[in-house]
């Protein structure tokens, strides 16, 4: 803030409380030409308005305000560019990117200024690092038994996963997978699941119309469903014999044998566990347009050691 | 006059008139200096201003009343950080007019909603949120996937924001409608909510 701001802040504030106290002595004299206690000479509705004084309390509770208004003009950050004697602020607010506001986050501890938002976090840290620390110590697989750990998971997982996921992490028919079947897109060791959560994927059907035609597209999904051991009526025979001639291009990611492929994240199509739902009409809009998965990165948001115990409870879901 | 006070008591003009010199105090001490602050004026670094697109969709933030149940201002508390990611800070919102801060949470703070769910999620959620959070109380917006845009009023926008002192060139103005023709108000929508915040790093 230049000087001329501050200037003008602190005249124009300072000017007001001192020209309040000055109100309040002039407002204490009696100026009305009548004595003290008696008529004003008017009365509303039988009220009569009787010259008294301003109450005593009221006016030593007007006194005190003004002098703390003073005290707390020199303690805390109001005139202008006037930091104060606590060096106290509630943030870093000028800060223009994450590296300019963990440099004004070192300097304002450097300089020993007091803000707010750094000190709740350094408190907090001091609290919760040295747990989580602790756990990121122990893998998924053996921190799954602590169920104060998976409790914590839990809670971060409400706050951060529920939201495709569900709150009961059963995922949803329109492409959130479900968590608690032990059926896994990216494999469901301890380290897969950290490594889906520190980068995120995205996994990508892509869109058959152009290259099979809706007949190809029929005969394919009729391969596909049968895959899982369904029932099919006889007459889908030829349907599926020329549907698994197809299925060589799909074999390329679902493999020979549509069991999928867990490096490329390609699903099992021969169980009976279905992304995008499985009915018929699903998995021909899943062959026709193709299918774009997106699960964020959790690196930024939560860091590797709440990763971990993350990772902890999704393990335990289906162990 | 013995009792000057009187004239005020019972002048009900000139009564208005000291009250509003002495409430513009407060306005010259709390607002004004801030219009002059280098703080509020200058972005962070690499923002960018809202596409043709992000820009209707921001306006059917405006009309469906999003702002009712939604603020876009995450606050300095470890609370609100450990939820949304860093509290906004002023050099994000140096392009909003008006600004969307907002002041009531019936739903979670969107500042920095961008990149947080898939674009899909979005479009299933906003159809009907109880699709994909059962416990949401959150109206559905069906209709954002059938109206489509003319854009016919996008360029006149982005002119009015350049005016402003949002940074268009000539042809971001010139390609706008073509950028907005045809897309469903879903997508606009969509489109704004994955910028939002996306601009500190």
């Amino acid at each position: 803030m230049t000087t001329f701001w501050t200037i003008w802040i602190s005249v124009i504030t300072l000017g007001l409380i001192i020209g309040c106290f000055f109100l309040l002595r002039w407002a204490l004299a009696n100026k009305t030409g009548v004595p003290e206690g008696e008529s004003m000479g008017h009365a509303f509705d039988g009220i009569e308005e009787i010259n008294n004084q301003l109450p005593r309390w009221w006016t030593i509770l007007f006194y005190i305000t003004i002098v703390w208004g003073f005290i707390y003009l020199a303690l805390y950050p109001g005139l202008g560019a006037y930091q104060g004697l606590l060096g106290w602020k509630s943030s870093n607010q000028g800060v223009l990117s994450l590296e300019e506001s963990a440099q004004a986050r070192a300097d304002a501890k450097e300089e020993g200024l007091l803000v707010e938002y750094d000190r709740e976090l350094d408190k907090a840290a001091d609290v919760y690092d040295p747990i989580f620390e602790e756990y990121a110590k122990v893998p998924v697989e053996e921190l799954v038994n602590d169920p104060e750990a998976v409790k914590i998971g839990q809670r971060l997982f409400l706050q951060n996963c529920a939201q495709c996921h569900g709150s009961d992490a059963r995922g949803a028919n329109v492409g959130f997978p479900n968590l608690t079947d032990d059926d896994w897109l990216y494999g469901g060791s301890g380290a897969k699941i950290k490594e889906t959560l520190m980068l995120g994927r995205r996994p990508i059907m892509p869109a058959w119309i152009d290259a099979m035609g809706e007949q190809g597209i029929k005969e394919t999904v009729a391969y596909v469903l049968s895959l899982s051991g369904r029932e099919q009526e006889p007459e889908m025979t030829a349907l599926i014999d020329a549907g698994k001639a197809r299925f060589m291009v799909c074999a390329a990611c679902h493999g020979m044998d549509g069991k999928g492929n867990q490096m490329l994240g390609a699903p099992n199509l021969t169980d009976n566990v279905w992304l995008y739902g499985s009915t018929e009409q699903s998995v021909t809009d899943t062959l026709t347009y193709g299918r774009n998965g997106v699960m964020p990165s959790f690196k930024k948001t939560l860091g590797d050691d709440k990763i971990h115990v993350v990772a902890t409870y999704v393990y335990s879901l289906s162990h | 006059m013995k009792n000057p006070h009187e004239l005020i008591e019972k002048n009900v003009g000139l009564l208005t008139v000291l009250i509003l010199i002495a409430i513009s105090f407060g306005a010259l001490v709390q607002i004004m200096p801030l219009m002059f602050q280098q703080q509020v004026l200058e972005p962070v670094k690499g923002l960018k201003p809202y596409t043709a697109l992000q820009l209707e969709g921001r306006d059917i933030y405006i009309r469906e009343g999003c702002v009712g149940c939604h603020s876009q201002m995450i606050r300095p508390f470890r609370a609100e950080t450990e939820r949304y990611g860093h509290y906004s800070v002023a050099g994000e919102s140096v392009w909003e007019h008006p600004f969307l801060w907002g002041s009531k949470r019936t739903g979670p703070d969107l500042a920095r909603v961008g990149g947080r769910y898939s674009d899909e999620w979005h479009r299933v959620h906003l159809l009907n949120p109880r699709n994909v959070v059962p416990e949401s109380n959150m109206p559905g917006f069906p209709w954002l996937a059938e109206n489509t845009l003319t854009g016919e009023d996008t360029a006149k926008k982005m002119e009015v924001f350049r005016g402003f002192g949002v940074p268009y060139t000539d042809e971001d103005i010139a390609g706008a409608q073509d950028a907005v023709k045809g897309k469903t108000e879903m997508q606009a929508l969509i489109a704004y909510l994955q910028s939002l915040g996306t601009y500190l790093n």
